[in-house]
């Protein structure tokens, strides 16, 4: 008879304890969250400028754009969750200098985030920054490092066909010390495989991309004369 | 925004970069528990069949949590979450197939804690998978666990026999054996792209 | 050894994690971490020092609640306190450093499934005072994060000829690049079982000999 109070009886300090321990760890994790959230949205913003700057040494201004499903770019707020974020950068003067853009894919460890510059004068990616990666350091982090790799990026061809709707010459990554086309990246000697990743991340994301900022490209220097934006 | 291939998330998570060989997870059984071929199977079936569960919960959870906009509930709801699920299940197998609890059930409450089971669910959602591509993400980590385990366990029964000096015996020698097994599986690495 | 049991003071509370019981060399416990994050210095103490914040935080609580916990739920309960304070970590380390903690990659939030924390509520916080625990907490910690140290230390000055990213050989060296793959960390933790196994056979030789 005892046997069906019993676990009556034991039950509410079990539940007790357990919402207890549920309330307080709650309000540790609500707290700290609140009280981080806004030097950590600091510290993603810097980052963010520091890269976009080290691509644009004359950015003024930078807009966010994301693209929607039917292919258009739409400005964005920044505090929005973003996908692939398209940046436009634009300069004292407001005129478009180009974009920043954001693409990730497997590396050798794990995601590598990056972000290029693309020059549409030049019709060129004119220069990549790591955002993140777990690349093995010594090793693998060397594409983020290495200044005779990153000089690859520094006019890497993404000229597109006449009609602007493809890339011409897919990027692409060979051996060491073997480049001989202006789409073609060097691989680091030690950190093929990483470099490789870095060469198809950016190959994916210009092919999506590139025609479609082409394309679209009167676009952003109409916007450009509105003074809505901050 | 990936486009992974289900074939390069599957070797990528079973061979490159092998659960144990390559991020060190779930070392502890490896440690542990691998000494026996026929134990070490076993046990890295109940793995994969517990990381197919938990990536099949994460990715439920992952889905809520951006629903109500609640990424800092993330890391306690998938303990929570898939320590239970694992338990409910555990008590399903027991009750419907008692053999197949013979043969897995002894694992299960071990395996929950098991750092390879929440990395499943942790990377999956870092690297933005979908469902499909979580869930053969899971089976190829799982099985290269298994893998690694039942590779690890023919060398030390191997090693069981052979005369090696006291200084080296225990988790030392183990450790060795796994860096160099380790350093073979780094001949897969070209395979994936 | 047998002082410990009957009497066990303050300072070897502390002691004992930092040397005697180290969790990584003498455990050999929570060894994902310490692998896979150990290839340079800076990795290896940022993990020691939030596995180490993770540990004190959850030993306090878990020994100011013992006499609250039912015994049917502790584990239940020690889970969800240790995963608040790797999510608290998990910001903090996120707030001070952005980079460290991509760096970190998802291996800060495996930090719950580390067996020495839940091993060190289970065995030591549920069962003694919150200054104890506290204690204990500290030592095993900062022993953790010295033995990772010891890992990342080694594994970056070989592999890549510095420490805490300031070269330190000559390039002259010649880079031992096995020590940055996963395959190092494997190496490096053996050996350093076999040096610690060495000089504890030493040790227990000395004593044979002069008792």
């Amino acid at each position: 008879m005892n046997t069906i109070e019993l676990p009556n009886q034991s039950s509410w300090p079990m539940l007790r304890a357990m919402v207890g321990i549920g309330v307080v760890c709650a309000v540790l994790i609500v707290g700290v969250f609140q009280i981080t959230a806004a030097p950590i949205a600091q510290n993603q913003a810097e980052l963010l400028d520091q890269a976009i700057v080290s691509l644009f040494p004359a950015a003024n201004n930078k807009r966010a754009y994301l693209a929607t499903a039917n292919a258009e770019l739409n400005a964005q707020d920044a505090k929005q969750k973003t996908a692939t974020p398209v940046y436009a950068v634009f300069d004292a003067q407001q005129q478009l200098l180009g974009f920043a853009i954001k693409a990730q894919g497997m590396g050798y460890q794990d995601t590598i985030q990056l972000l290029y510059g693309y020059a549409p004068e030049h019709e060129a990616i004119i220069g990549i920054k790591i955002l993140s990666s777990r690349e093995t350091p010594g090793l693998g982090d060397r594409i983020g490092k290495e200044k005779t790799f990153l000089k690859n990026f520094e006019r890497l061809s993404v000229a597109l066909t006449r009609d602007k709707g493809n890339i011409i010459n897919r990027i692409e990554s060979v051996k060491t010390g073997s480049k001989t086309q202006p789409w073609q990246i060097d691989s680091i000697s030690g950190a093929t495989i990483s470099s490789r990743a870095v060469a198809d991340i950016l190959a994916a994301s210009t092919a999506h991309w590139i025609p479609e900022l082409a394309q679209q490209l009167e676009r952003f220097e109409i916007n450009n004369k509105r003074p809505s934006d901050e | 925004m990936n486009e992974h291939s289900l074939w390069s998330i599957f070797i990528n998570a079973s061979l490159i970069n092998n659960f144990v060989l390559a991020y060190f997870l779930g070392i502890c059984p490896f440690l542990g528990v691998s000494a026996k071929r026929h134990t070490a199977s076993r046990m890295g079936l109940a793995v994969t069949f517990v990381m197919l569960i938990s990536s099949l919960s994460a990715y439920g959870i992952h889905s809520l949590l951006e629903l109500i906009n609640a990424p800092y509930l993330q890391l306690i709801s998938f303990i929570v979450v898939i320590g239970s699920t694992v338990q409910v299940v555990e008590i399903l197998i027991k009750k419907f197939s008692p053999v197949l609890f013979r043969n897995l059930g002894i694992f299960l409450p071990l395996i929950t804690t098991n750092c390879a089971i929440l990395a499943v669910a942790l990377f999956q959602t870092n690297r933005d998978y979908n469902l499909i591509q979580s869930l053969v993400f899971a089976v190829g980590a799982g099985l290269g666990f298994t893998l690694a385990l039942s590779l690890m366990a023919g060398l030390r029964e191997k090693l069981a026999l052979t005369d090696t000096p006291a200084l080296v015996q225990g988790t030392a020698i183990t450790l060795m054996i796994a860096g160099i097994l380790s350093l073979t599986f780094m001949g897969f690495a070209g395979l994936g792209t | 050894m047998s002082d410990r049991d009957s009497q066990p003071s303050p300072t070897d509370d502390f002691i004992k994690g930092l040397w005697r019981e180290n969790p990584v060399f003498v455990q050999v416990l929570g060894m994902c971490p310490t692998l896979a994050v150990s290839n340079s210095a800076i990795n290896a103490l940022a993990m020691g020092m939030a596995t180490c914040f993770v540990l004190v935080m959850s030993s306090v609580l878990v020994s100011s609640l013992r006499r609250i916990i039912p015994p049917q739920v502790r584990i239940a309960s020690y889970i969800l306190i240790i995963a608040t304070f790797v999510t608290v970590v998990d910001y903090l380390l996120q707030a001070i450093s952005l980079p460290l903690h991509q760096a970190l990659g998802a291996f800060v939030s495996l930090i719950v499934v580390n067996c020495i924390i839940l091993g060190r509520a289970e065995a030591f916080a549920s069962r003694n005072t919150v200054t104890r625990s506290l204690l204990d907490g500290a030592g095993m910690g900062l022993g953790f994060a010295f033995g990772l140290l010891c890992l990342g230390g080694v594994r970056e000055l070989l592999g890549s000829g510095s420490l805490f990213g300031l070269m330190l050989l000559p390039h002259s060296f010649e880079r031992w690049t096995v020590m940055l793959l996963p395959s190092g960390g494997f190496f490096t933790l053996g050996v350093w079982l076999l040096v610690i196994n060495g000089f504890k056979r030493r040790g227990t030789r000395t004593r044979e000999v002069s008792a």
